[in-house]
């Protein structure tokens, strides 16, 4: 009944043990309203402080509105919020024993990593379909039609993904609960060194080198262009600027190839 | 009794340059209860974790039913329960929700795992509470919870690392009421504590460890016959104490110790020496006695005997 002899029951067995997982991270939202209704606000109260507190005084490279301008960095901010979510999910297991009992049980050693990471996709569809609400209700519009727009959201899923591995990886490595809370507000900085909220030709050379090369950057460069969102590049703006779309699969996928290596091993060791 | 379930040898495992265990060796028969005691530090929890495949030793084996908890670690997983100190449930989930979702990672089918649940529940008297999240559960429900989680599969040997630690009397009760019930169904035991009552109550055997080693092993009763029973003896009259330490001295072998002007305490050999004939010598040699009682030592007594550190820790 639970032996794990072939690889394709591994398989399988990684597949529907990850799935139980994310699904207790469900049963866990709906036992937490305040949760569910803190995470929903977060994009509302970031378009009214941005968008309206400091855009009223923003201009927009090559002209238009910058609401628009800003939803796809506020796209970007939310995808990179799978990092602190997933850590702090991971080492709230790991410090609390739940993890021990997992990791006691007959059960794939990588379906715990891998129901952690898929959780968060899951948890990340239905907070961006909200984001998306909130910037149709503010005046952004994907101008490019539906395939692009599409286009726009698979990127974002990807990279979110490979963002909740980060995840997994950095809450195994801290193991603490506290310590996780503790770097969450780190991650506003983050965010904030790309062009997710104002251009960065206006900034200071080192600075604006290391706000192109930020993955936040190329994701909002690549969603704004998939959507049509005002926002002209300037002419000697970092590669991944003017190849938003290839730099983010190359982030997506070298995240992948470093952090779930490196995180299915920290579980599989975590204690020896 | 049948080949032993639980078998360890020689382990080791150093932290750094703490050595946790330096060598220890257990042997746990099918069906019985051995507690694991030793001062904090002493390897105890490294001991469980590594028999319950959570961690690697250094050196030396251990099997848990036949299968090597390195190399088998699948085998084992699939035969063991491990509950730990601090309760390992989610408790954002309810009592129901954590049973079906370990159910589940146990490999159970849907509607098995609901089952399984709900019988648990009901049997450990948990069903008014399952409903809630364990968050507002009160400690002893929660470690209830935790213990039962471990029960799923039926497992052949249950680990528990401190399971009462913290827990109100009424609490603790209620856990070795379930342990006994377990045990009563051919669940093999390990138990680690800090309350040697526990351990007098619930275990066959005990291991005492101290640096990381076994240091004595034996039934309850056996250890504690090893450092005798204890007399003690309360005098009417403090001018007679000479003529009473006298005959405790010739009954004893050994002087008593004063544990103030009226009162006597000696350590009697292992061999009975009936209360009555104590008494009758008391009384020949122009004694009165107020109070004397002849009493077990507490397993507490043994272990500190056991685990007194004349030597300086390494």
């Amino acid at each position: 009944m639970t032996a794990i002899p072939v690889p394709l029951d591994r398989l399988r067995w990684t597949l529907t043990d990850g799935l139980t997982l994310a699904g207790r991270e469900l049963s866990r939202l709906r036992q937490e309203p305040g949760q569910i209704v803190a995470a929903l606000l977060f994009p509302v109260v970031m378009v009214v402080l941005f968008g309206y507190v400091f855009g009223s005084a923003i201009q927009v490279p090559g002209g238009g509105d910058y609401r628009a301008y800003l939803m796809p960095g506020l796209f970007a901010m939310v995808t990179f919020t799978a990092v602190q979510g997933v850590m702090g999910r991971m080492a709230a297991d790991a410090s609390r024993g739940v993890m021990d009992r997992f990791r006691s049980m007959p059960m794939a050693r990588s379906a715990v990593p891998f129901g952690h990471s898929g959780a968060d996709s899951l948890i990340g569809v239905p907070l961006l379909g909200v984001m998306v609400v909130t910037g149709l209700l503010v005046g952004w519009r994907p101008q490019q039609g539906l395939l692009p727009a599409a286009e726009a959201f698979a990127l974002i899923v990807l990279l979110r993904y490979a963002l909740g591995w980060v995840g997994v990886y950095l809450g195994l490595a801290v193991k603490d609960e506290q310590v996780a809370e503790a770097m969450v507000p780190l991650g506003l900085p983050f965010t904030m060194l790309s062009n997710a909220f104002v251009p960065t030709d206006g900034m200071p050379a080192w600075l604006r080198f290391v706000a192109e090369w930020n993955p936040v950057s190329a994701l909002t460069a690549a969603i704004r262009r998939l959507s049509g969102s005002p926002g002209a590049l300037p002419g000697d703006a970092a590669w991944p600027l003017a190849h938003p779309v290839a730099a983010v699969l190359l982030w997506s996928a070298a995240l992948l190839v470093i952090f779930v290596p490196l995180s299915l091993r920290a579980y599989a060791r975590k204690g020896r | 009794m049948s080949d032993p379930i639980v078998v360890a040898e020689g382990l080791r495992k150093s932290f750094g340059d703490t050595h946790a265990l330096r060598g220890l060796d257990l042997s746990v028969p099918r069906g019985t209860v051995c507690g694991l005691l030793g001062p904090n530090g002493a390897g105890k929890t490294t001991a469980v974790r590594i028999l319950a495949t959570l961690s690697a030793p250094d050196a030396g084996h251990a099997r848990i039913a036949g299968h090597d908890v390195v190399r088998e670690a699948a085998q084992v997983r699939e035969r063991i329960g491990l509950a730990g100190q601090y309760a390992a449930v989610d408790e954002k989930l309810t009592g129901r929700g954590n049973l079906r979702m370990f159910g589940r990672l146990y490999h159970l089918p849907r509607r098995q795992a609901h089952r399984r649940a709900d019988e648990l529940l009901e049997r450990f008297g948990l069903t008014e509470a399952a409903d809630r999240p364990v968050g507002g559960y009160s400690g002893g429900m929660r470690r209830r919870l935790d213990l039962i989680t471990c029960l799923i599969l039926r497992p052949e040997v249950l680990f528990l690392d401190e399971p009462t630690t913290g827990l109100d009397p009424r609490s603790r009760g209620e856990i070795w009421d379930s342990v006994r019930e377990l045990v009563a169904d051919g669940t093999t035991v390990l138990l680690t504590t800090q309350y040697l009552d526990e351990a007098d109550r619930l275990a066959d055997d005990v291991a005492v460890i101290d640096h990381g080693k076994v240091i004595a092993t034996g039934t309850p009763d056996e250890l504690k016959a090893t450092i005798g029973d204890r007399l003690d003896v309360v005098l009417e009259d403090p001018a007679t104490r000479p003529a009473a330490a006298a005959v405790l001295n010739a009954l004893a072998g050994a002087g008593p110790a004063t544990a103030g002007a009226d009162r006597l305490s000696v350590a009697l050999p292992a061999t009975g020496l009936r209360l009555a004939d104590i008494v009758r010598d008391l009384d020949r040699a122009g004694v009165a006695v107020a109070d004397v009682s002849l009493r077990r030592p507490t397993l507490d007594e043994v272990f500190l005997r056991l685990t007194d550190r004349k030597e300086p820790v390494r």
